[in-house]
C-alpha cells in the first residue's frame, strides 16, 4: 500500500465540504471538471491580491512578477509532462478543445492536402473530431475512424489498413465516456513507422497518472487545467519544438508578433506566436499550484489508488443490481480509468441524475460530447460517475444507495 | 431523508404517462404533417405527427425517446390537444409555456389557481418549473407542436 491518502486531499478541497439537499456533497463528476484544492484557489487569490499586471509588457515590479508567474508555469508544465524541449514547447490555450483547433488550423491547414488522412477513434470527444471535419471542408482531407469493439476497447484488427495514407493519428489517452485507457505508445510507434505524426488528448489522463510525452510517443499533447485540479479557462498544447517552429500562427493580434508594418507582420518566435492577446494569467498561477499539488501527491500512487477504487466500484455495481445497471465500459479496471458510464434499464440518464442530485450526488447525464461513440452503442445518453484523487469508497456507497432509489422510483 | 422536491417533479400522473405513454406511433404523411424536435443537451428526440381538418387537430401521434419528463409531457400534451379546435390548442400551448416560465421569471408569471384548474392533468407538470434544467425537457413536445401547427395550418 502506498502513502497516498485521499482523505487528506478531501480536507484540502473546500467544495467537498458543501451540503446539497441536506446531504454532504458526493462529487462524482471529475471527468467533467475536477474540484480545486485550497492551494490552487489561494495561488490565484494571491496573484490578484499582490502581483496582477499584464504580462510581457511593463518594466515595473509587479509586471515582472506576473510575467514570472506566467513563464514559470510554462516551465513547470514542461517538467510535469516530460517535454524534452522544455518550456518553449508549451503553448497556453483556453482548453483542450482550443488546443486541437490550433493543431488543425495551424499544422493541419499548412501541411495537409486533399486525400491526406487524419485517423481518429470512434471514442473521441467532439474536440478531436469536429476540428478535423472543419478542416476537411476547406482542404478535402479524409477523416477516418478506428472502431471500438464490443469490449469497449479499440478494435485494432484492421489497423494496418486504417493507417494507410495517414498523416496524423489523433487519439485520446483515456476515454471520457468508457474510461478505456488506449495503448497510445504502441499505436504511436505504428503510426511513426508510416511517417505519420501523433496527437494525444490527455485531458482525462493528466490528473490520474504520470504523463510523459516521450513514453507516449506523442508529437502533440492537449489537456485542460480544470481537469487536473486547476482553474477553468486555461489549456495546454505541447508540441515538439521543430513542429511548433514550422507552424504558422493561429489567432492574430497583440502578443503574437515580432513586428507589424503597414504592409504586413512578422510573427513572434516560440510559444508566443500562438498566444494572441492578453492570456489567462491568474489561471497559470492556479495551474502551477495544481501541478505542484499533484506532484506532492505522487501521480503513480494516485493511479494505483484510483485503480483499486475503480475495481471495487465495478464489482459492486455489477453485484448490487442484478444486471439492471450496466457499466458502458471495460468490465475490469485493467487499462482503465475511473470513469463509470451507467445505463440504468428503464430510467433515462437525466432522471437518474435528478434523483441522485437529491442525495447530493453529482454525476453527469448526457452524451458527453462523444456522439459517434454513443451511436456505436445505440445510446442517446448515459449517467456518468467519475473519480478524482479525493474520491473514496463511501462515495460509491452513496451512489449505489441513490441508484437504488432511482431504480425503485421508475419501476 | 426528504425526497419532497422529487415528489413534486415526479407526480404519479407524470410517472404513469412515462410508463404508459398515450398516442404513441406514427400517422401517414400526407395527410398528416411530421415535425422533429431535439434537445441537444440530453439527446432527447421526438417525432410529432399531426393531422388538421377544418381548423381542428383531429389526430396526433408521437415517437422518439427521452427522459420521463419529456415523455410524460408529450403524452399529456397529446391527450390535451387531440380533437380540439386549433385556437384552443394554441391557447393551451401558451398556458403550458406560461406555467413553465415561473422558475425563470419569478412568481409574477405564475398561472393563477383558476388557470391551473383549466389545465386538468397538465397541471401535474407544474413542479418541473422548479427545476430549471428540466424545463426544456417539458417544453420540447410543445415547441415541436407549435412548429407542426405552423406547417399544417399556416394561417390558423
Amino acid at each position: 500500500m502506498t502513502s497516498f491518502n485521499p482523505r487528506r486531499v478531501r480536507a484540502d478541497v473546500p467544495l467537498l465540504g458543501r451540503v446539497i439537499n441536506d446531504r454532504p456533497i458526493t462529487y462524482l463528476d471529475s471527468a467533467s471538471s475536477t474540484v480545486p484544492p485550497r492551494a490552487v484557489i489561494e495561488a490565484m487569490d494571491r496573484y490578484y491580491s499582490l502581483r496582477h499586471a499584464n504580462v510581457h509588457r511593463g518594466v515595473y515590479q509587479t509586471a515582472n512578477e506576473a510575467t514570472d508567474v506566467y513563464e514559470g508555469t510554462r516551465a513547470d508544465v514542461a517538467r510535469f509532462i516530460g517535454a524534452p524541449g522544455g518550456a518553449d514547447e508549451i503553448v497556453f490555450t483556453k482548453n483542450t478543445t482550443e488546443s486541437f483547433n490550433l493543431i488543425a488550423r495551424s499544422w493541419g491547414a499548412a501541411n495537409l492536402r486533399a486525400g491526406d488522412v487524419v485517423l481518429v477513434t470512434e471514442m473521441e470527444h467532439h474536440a478531436n473530431i469536429v476540428p478535423w471535419f472543419q478542416l476537411r471542408e476547406t482542404t478535402g482531407i479524409e477523416v477516418r475512424f478506428i472502431p471500438v469493439g464490443d469490449d469497449f476497447r479499440l478494435d485494432l484488427s484492421e489497423i494496418d489498413r486504417l493507417l494507410d495514407g495517414v498523416r496524423l493519428l489523433s487519439l485520446t489517452l483515456v476515454s471520457n465516456v468508457l474510461g478505456t485507457r488506449n495503448p497510445v505508445a504502441a499505436l504511436a510507434a505504428r503510426a511513426h513507422e508510416r511517417g505519420a505524426l501523433v496527437a494525444v488528448d490527455a485531458a482525462q489522463g493528466v490528473a490520474h497518472d504520470v504523463t510523459d510525452v516521450t513514453q507516449l510517443g506523442a508529437d502533440f499533447l492537449c489537456f485542460s487545467a480544470h481537469k487536473m485540479l486547476g482553474p477553468t479557462g486555461l489549456g495546454v498544447l505541447w508540441a515538439r519544438r521543430e513542429l511548433l517552429e514550422a507552424m504558422p500562427p493561429f489567432l492574430g493580434g497583440g502578443g503574437m508578433i515580432a513586428d507589424v508594418r503597414r504592409d504586413g507582420f512578422t510573427p513572434a518566435d516560440g510559444p508566443a506566436k500562438f498566444e494572441a492577446g492578453t492570456p489567462p494569467i491568474a489561471e497559470t498561477a492556479g495551474l502551477r499550484a495544481a501541478i505542484r499539488y499533484l506532484e506532492s501527491l505522487g501521480l503513480s500512487d494516485v493511479a494505483a489508488y484510483e485503480h483499486g477504487l475503480t475495481e471495487r466500484a465495478l464489482a459492486r455495481l455489477d453485484g448490487e443490481f442484478a444486471g439492471r445497471v450496466r457499466v458502458i465500459g471495460p468490465a475490469t479496471a485493467l487499462d482503465r480509468g475511473g470513469v463509470l458510464s451507467l445505463d440504468v434499464a428503464g430510467v433515462h440518464p437525466h432522471d437518474v441524475a435528478q434523483v441522485l442530485d437529491q442525495f447530493g450526488v453529482c454525476v453527469r447525464p448526457g452524451h458527453h460530447c462523444a456522439k459517434p461513440l454513443m451511436r456505436r452503442f445505440g445510446l442517446a445518453a448515459t449517467a456518468r460517475a467519475s473519480f478524482g484523487p479525493y474520491s473514496i469508497d463511501e462515495d460509491v456507497d452513496v451512489l449505489i444507495d441513490a441508484l437504488r432509489h432511482a431504480v425503485a422510483m421508475f419501476s | 431523508m426528504s425526497l419532497g422536491n422529487l415528489d413534486e417533479l415526479y407526480r404519479e400522473i407524470v410517472l404513469d404517462h412515462y410508463r404508459t405513454p398515450r398516442n404513441r406511433g406514427e400517422l401517414p404523411v400526407p395527410p398528416a404533417v411530421r415535425v422533429e424536435g431535439f434537445n441537444p443537451l440530453c439527446g432527447d428526440e421526438i417525432a410529432l405527427y399531426v393531422e388538421v381538418h377544418d381548423g381542428v387537430l383531429t389526430d396526433i401521434r408521437l415517437s422518439g425517446h427521452g427522459c420521463s419528463i419529456s415523455q410524460a409531457s408529450s403524452s399529456l400534451m397529446s391527450v390535451a390537444v387531440k380533437g380540439r379546435p386549433l385556437g384552443e390548442v394554441r391557447a393551451t400551448i401558451e398556458r403550458f409555456k406560461a406555467m413553465m416560465t415561473v422558475g425563470e421569471t419569478g412568481a409574477d408569471a405564475a398561472p393563477s389557481v383558476a388557470d391551473l384548474r383549466t389545465m386538468g392533468e397538465l397541471a401535474a407538470l407544474q413542479g418541473v418549473a422548479q427545476f430549471p434544467v428540466r424545463i426544456k425537457c417539458a417544453t420540447l413536445a410543445w415547441n415541436t407542436l407549435t412548429q407542426a401547427l405552423d406547417e399544417a395550418a399556416p394561417s390558423a
